[in-house]
């Protein structure tokens, strides 16, 4: 294995057995994934509702046992080193597991004891991270009480309580307000700089792109694509430039113009403006313009659009992410 | 855990008393009609409410720890359980500590029924009864154990009341609690004997009888000791069984 791999996987499979009228069915939740996350780094695991994420989660901090395949987790073997895994890796759930008849101090105390501190370690390590939270005000509460955003944190505070090197994380900012991520981001942020390696799973492609280094797609079980998200934009093809003119005659003739001078790889016309699909766009931008300019094609306004990793899931999945957000 | 849980009942202390309704129920509007009772043939000798009182206990032992699996189908839901798994806390310290609640809870249950009880002319021996909290303990910690075993395999409420109802109703009615057993024809006689409760049932009143020579006694405790670590490990079985 190589040394600096904090999660390795090896065909890791999970079948889920459903009783239904007519015998047994067979799910195939997660169906062999191969995944190679390595010392801190924030590893971004995107894909839908329904994709495996939180199945492939369960089995990394030893929940679920796999149904076939391999991993190690922090150097540990997933099939008979589990004690050591639950030991240095901390884990947040979707439902996020926080006692809401406790306060936020006792489920904090609580967990630490769990991991094997002793009560006044357990009460120290709670307030450290009460502090780093920003928690005070309202942490001696019952967590019933809490806004979603104050319940994240609290759940997340529950499984970095150990002082993980590897936190695994299931879409914690589902269903936050945009301050509340905004908070949650930065924090992630820094867990990295701290050379915490983080497991994220998301369905958010805002996410993904703003914060890991590393985004491999899932899908239906599988994993369609990884690599950093700049290579993942720019496996979609190139970025869009789009110019509009005063009139369609002037946007006929740049076209002809255009497509002359440049490989592009799509245009299309519409109203008085043209679509180009071009690699490397940026760099592209300056020279068209100026031959536009020597024609006499004045152009009123140019944009320059990248693809997003909305892009990347089409082009893969042949789905859009956002219709499965809806369906759901 | 066994704190956790605790504090969480502490929260809420009504709920202890409100479980104790029902065995006040049958105090106060069932056992007068046991006195009128006093010469049925079969019914044990001595006073109705001696009798009574200590299998009413059992029942308690029974009914109110029957259904605290509702509260861990709460916790998974929650993700609490999961949340404990995902450390390296031992599987049996999770169930442990829920089981050893429900066992304080009911002998506090225990103590304050006896204590109403006494007014209507209840007469028990001390060291007796102190034994009997002990197996009203272990009877707590099998019905306990039993309906956290069916909740971590159900996972939902619905199921969970029906298995549970199935199981207290017969065991409780072919334990001789509310009428002696003595009463029934040879083969409801026969299936109480393979009713470990009506075991727990017979050691108790002679506990609160004094009679402490009484074979039952041992019988109680042998009977309702084995089965509450069989049920015990059959519970942990299905905490482990979730990763599966």
């Amino acid at each position: 294995m190589i040394e600096d791999l904090v999660i390795e996987t090896k065909g890791l499979r999970k079948t889920f057995i459903s009783k239904e009228r007519r015998g047994k069915k067979e799910v195939e939740a997660v169906k062999g994934i191969d995944l190679a996350v390595r010392k801190g780094e924030i590893f971004g695991f995107l894909g839908p509702n329904g994709a495996g994420k939180s199945t492939t989660q369960k089995m990394l901090s030893t929940l679920l046992c796999p149904t076939g395949g391999e991993a190690k987790v922090l150097g540990f073997d997933l099939a008979d080193q589990q004690e050591q895994i639950r030991q240095n890796v901390g884990c947040v759930s979707q439902a996020g597991g926080a006692d809401m008849a406790s306060t936020g101090v006792e489920n904090l105390v609580l967990q630490a004891q769990l991991y094997g501190l002793d009560a006044l370690t357990a009460k120290k390590y709670a307030a450290e991270f009460v502090e780093r939270f920003q928690m005070t005000s309202f942490i001696g509460r019952p967590a019933s009480s809490y806004s979603g955003g104050q319940k994240r944190r609290l759940d997340i505070a529950l499984g970095m309580i150990n002082h993980p090197q590897l936190l695994l994380l299931d879409e914690p900012t589902t269903g936050l307000d945009p301050q509340s991520r905004a908070y949650l981001w930065g924090e992630i942020k820094k867990l990295k700089a701290e050379g915490v390696t983080v497991f994220l799973s998301t369905q958010y492609m805002d996410e993904a792109d703003k914060l890991c280094d590393i985004i491999a797609i899932i899908d239906n079980g599988k994993i369609i694509v990884t690599g950093t998200p700049g290579e993942l934009k720019s496996s979609v093809g190139g970025d869009t430039i789009v110019f509009s003119f005063l009139s369609e005659e002037i946007a006929r003739n740049a076209e002809a113009l255009l497509t002359e001078k440049v490989q592009v790889e799509k245009v299309q016309i519409s109203n008085n403006s043209i679509h180009l699909n071009i690699k490397d766009g940026e760099r592209m931008m300056p020279e068209l313009l100026r031959s536009l300019d020597a024609k006499n094609l004045e152009a009123q306004s140019v944009m320059l659009s990248r693809p997003s990793l909305d892009d990347v899931f089409l082009k893969y999945t042949g789905r859009s992410l956002r219709e499965d957000e809806h369906i759901k | 855990m066994f704190i956790r849980n605790m504090q969480h009942t502490l929260k809420s202390p009504i709920f202890v008393f409100v479980s104790m309704f029902q065995p006040l129920m049958y105090l106060l509007l069932f056992m007068p009609l046991l006195n009128g009772l006093g010469s049925v043939p079969g019914l044990p000798s001595g006073k109705a409410v001696d009798v009574f009182i200590p299998g009413l206990l059992v029942l308690e032992a029974l009914f109110g720890t029957a259904f605290v699996g509702f509260s861990l189908i709460d916790d998974i839901r929650t993700g609490v359980i999961e949340r404990f798994l995902v450390t390296p806390v031992s599987r049996s310290a999770i169930l442990l500590g829920r089981v050893l609640r429900d066992a304080v809870v009911l002998l506090v249950q225990c103590v304050l029924i006896t204590l109403v009880a006494l007014p209507f002319g209840l007469s028990v021996n001390v060291g007796g009864f102190l034994l009997s909290l002990l197996l009203y303990a272990l009877i707590g910690i099998t019905m306990a154990s039993i309906s956290y075993g069916f909740a971590l395999i159900y996972k939902i409420e619905d199921a969970l009341a029906p298995t549970l109802n199935t199981i207290t109703l017969p065991v409780s009615l072919l334990s001789g609690i509310i009428l002696p057993l003595a009463l029934a024809p040879i083969w409801l006689q026969d299936l109480a004997k393979i009713n470990p409760f009506s075991y727990a049932v017979n050691a108790t009143r002679a506990l609160f009888a004094g009679n402490f020579q009484n074979i039952g006694i041992v019988e109680g405790f042998v009977v309702i000791g084995i089965l509450a670590i069989l049920v015990f490990e059959w519970g942990l079985r299905s905490l482990k069984k979730m990763a599966s």
